[in-house]
């Protein structure tokens, strides 16, 4: 037990021994050190004389932008419907590409490990890994500036994520029902529909809900990169330094990231 | 003896009505006014997009090319480029991470209603809120317009996306924490630091580093796109390379970004195990 004697040598306990706390310290220098290294990097990158004149910056941008110039809204509207089909849109062609990874990359249902499973998985990193926005640029590059390069951008970004949720739902489900269905002689398909699907559908709702939250997050900002959605206004507000045009927007995405995340909430709520 | 003519009425008496599979939402009103209104969505959203099709078929051609130059990436063309972008973003990953966790511990302990009273908890869970509710690129675009370009802007928005992921999730650990332990601590009669660090910490803990290796596997992940916005990393670099259609470059650095990832998911699972 980690004790020590103080002064008097009456014995007091601690919580760890001297080599656990040689240990720990060592691994806080390591820590610290790494943490120095990288904000010396940031701070040679950075010109420090804007950052001494940033609040003046911000009172000065604050300022431009009150009050949001509100009749702007009217032009806002086709963006706003833009954004919410490219997440809702996405979203669905997302859920409709996962449904089969999941099911390949789930250890339970895949049809074979060796083969199969790798690839899923792989198509659920590499997908995951890459930000929509990337994906974003990418499509832009491809099939044209618009709509069309958003959604495939959401829906591509949204497989990997919505697999891998749904993967895990369907590796955990309870296998006496895949087992009873079994023995009524069923084929694999049919256990399948009244075995496994039931079991997964309330997860499966959840997680596009949940996916649709973030992608409505998402899709505000793909107009950036020219795919699409409110950001090409925000872009172009930008560009111009029409600040009172860009508190607007920034509202409406507040507003509009609220409203989506209350309906995910109300939802989630309603199927769980 | 006279012959039963089984008529459906009849049997279906005898038999009782075959089985049917309950629907996935009960009340059938609610079920077909959202079936009907998610077609009608469905037809009004496709017919407001519209598709160059000649476009789409002249860019599958480069798509192609992007897929080819996926099988030979180009990783020495503009080899200091992204090398330096990656380390950039690297860095941009790890500090702010480290800034961000230090920040969101005091606020994630305002923010669990069981510890905190109620001024603090309000004013904790509306800086959480905020910062949940506003994505990165946008904050990176002000923070851009405000600390000019660089990785300093990139760092304080991936700080302050950290503090809403971490601090709500650590609020909510604490929240659902072992009360009697706690208890246990006080009434030895410790000072609050002391019931802080003996009786709520070492529940949290291994949930804590989990979330903070998670949270700089999201910040590595972001700092790779806030280049676009100018605010450092690897994103200038990558979105120079797909303007100039160069995508062999492109290639290798998408490559790179998932081997890191994949790397840091590996890593993050080792240090987990370890840890519960």
């Amino acid at each position: 037990m980690p004790v020590s004697e103080n002064s008097s040598g009456v014995k007091v306990w601690q919580i760890r021994d001297r080599n656990q706390t040689l240990v720990r310290w060592f691994g806080y220098l390591i820590a610290v050190a790494v943490f120095m290294y990288c904000w010396k990097q940031i701070s040679d990158a950075t010109t420090w004389y804007f950052v001494w004149d940033a609040p003046r910056i911000a009172a000065d941008i604050g300022s431009r932008a009150m009050p949001p110039r509100w009749e702007y809204i009217g032009e806002l509207w086709g963006p706003i419907w833009d954004t919410l089909n490219i997440a809702t849109l996405g979203t669905v062609l997302a859920l409709i590409m996962a449904v089969p990874v999941a099911f390949l990359a789930a250890s339970n249902t895949t049809p074979s490990k060796i083969f199969v499973r790798p690839i899923a998985l792989f198509i659920i990193v590499s997908t995951r890994s890459i930000n929509s926005l990337i994906w974003a640029l990418l499509l832009v590059s491809i099939i044209g500036p618009g709509v069309a390069a958003g959604l495939v951008a959401i829906a591509i970004r949204s497989v990997g994520f919505c697999a891998k949720l749904l993967y895990e739902a369907i590796e955990e489900i309870d296998t006496k029902q895949i087992e009873a269905i079994t023995a009524t002689g069923a084929s694999r398909w049919q256990v399948m529909v009244y075995g496994i699907v039931p079991q997964i559908l309330p997860s499966f709702a959840g997680i596009s809900v949940f996916r649709w939250d973030i992608n409505i997050r998402e899709s505000t900002v793909l107009g950036l990169v020219g795919a699409g959605g409110i950001g090409l206004q925000l872009q172009s507000s930008l560009n111009v330094l029409a600040w009172p045009q860009v508190a607007l927007i920034l509202l409406v995405i507040l507003v509009a990231v609220v409203i989506g995340e209350w309906v995910s909430a109300k939802v989630r709520g309603a199927i769980i | 003896m006279s012959t039963v003519v089984l008529d459906d009425a009849l049997l279906e008496q005898r038999l009782g009505t075959a089985w049917r599979k309950p629907h996935f939402i009960k009340n059938p009103i609610l079920r077909w006014t959202l079936l009907i209104g998610a077609l009608v969505y469905l037809v009004l959203a496709f017919g407001s997009i519209d598709v160059n099709w000649t476009r789409v078929s002249e860019g599958l051609i480069r798509g192609w090319k992007f897929v080819v130059a996926f099988a030979n990436p180009d990783f020495f063309t503009r080899g200091t480029d992204i090398r330096e972008g990656l380390i950039e973003s690297v860095i941009m990953a790890v500090s702010s991470t480290v800034v961000g966790i230090a920040i969101s511990i005091p606020i994630g302990l305002g923010a669990a209603r069981n510890i905190a009273p109620l001024p603090v908890y309000l004013v904790c869970r509306g800086i959480v809120a905020l910062s949940r509710a506003l994505n990165e690129i946008i904050v990176a675009i002000l923070m851009v317009a405000i600390f000019g370009f660089g990785p300093l802007a990139g760092f304080i928005t991936l700080s302050f996306a950290t503090i809403g992921f971490l601090a709500k999730l650590l609020a909510e650990e604490i929240e659902d924490m072992n009360k009697v332990q706690a208890e246990a601590v006080k009434a030895t009669g410790s000072s609050w630091l002391q019931w802080i660090n003996y009786g709520v910490q070492p529940q949290v803990m291994p949930r804590l580093v989990g979330l903070s290796i998670y949270r700089l596997d999201i910040n590595f992940r972001e700092s790779a796109v806030l280049g676009l916005v100018g605010a450092g990393g690897i994103g200038a670099t990558l979105n120079t390379a797909f303007d100039r259609y160069e995508f062999d470059t492109a290639a290798a650095i998408l490559l790179m970004i998932i081997g890191t990832v994949m790397v840091l998911e590996y890593l993050s699972g080792v240090i987990r195990k370890k840890v519960q």
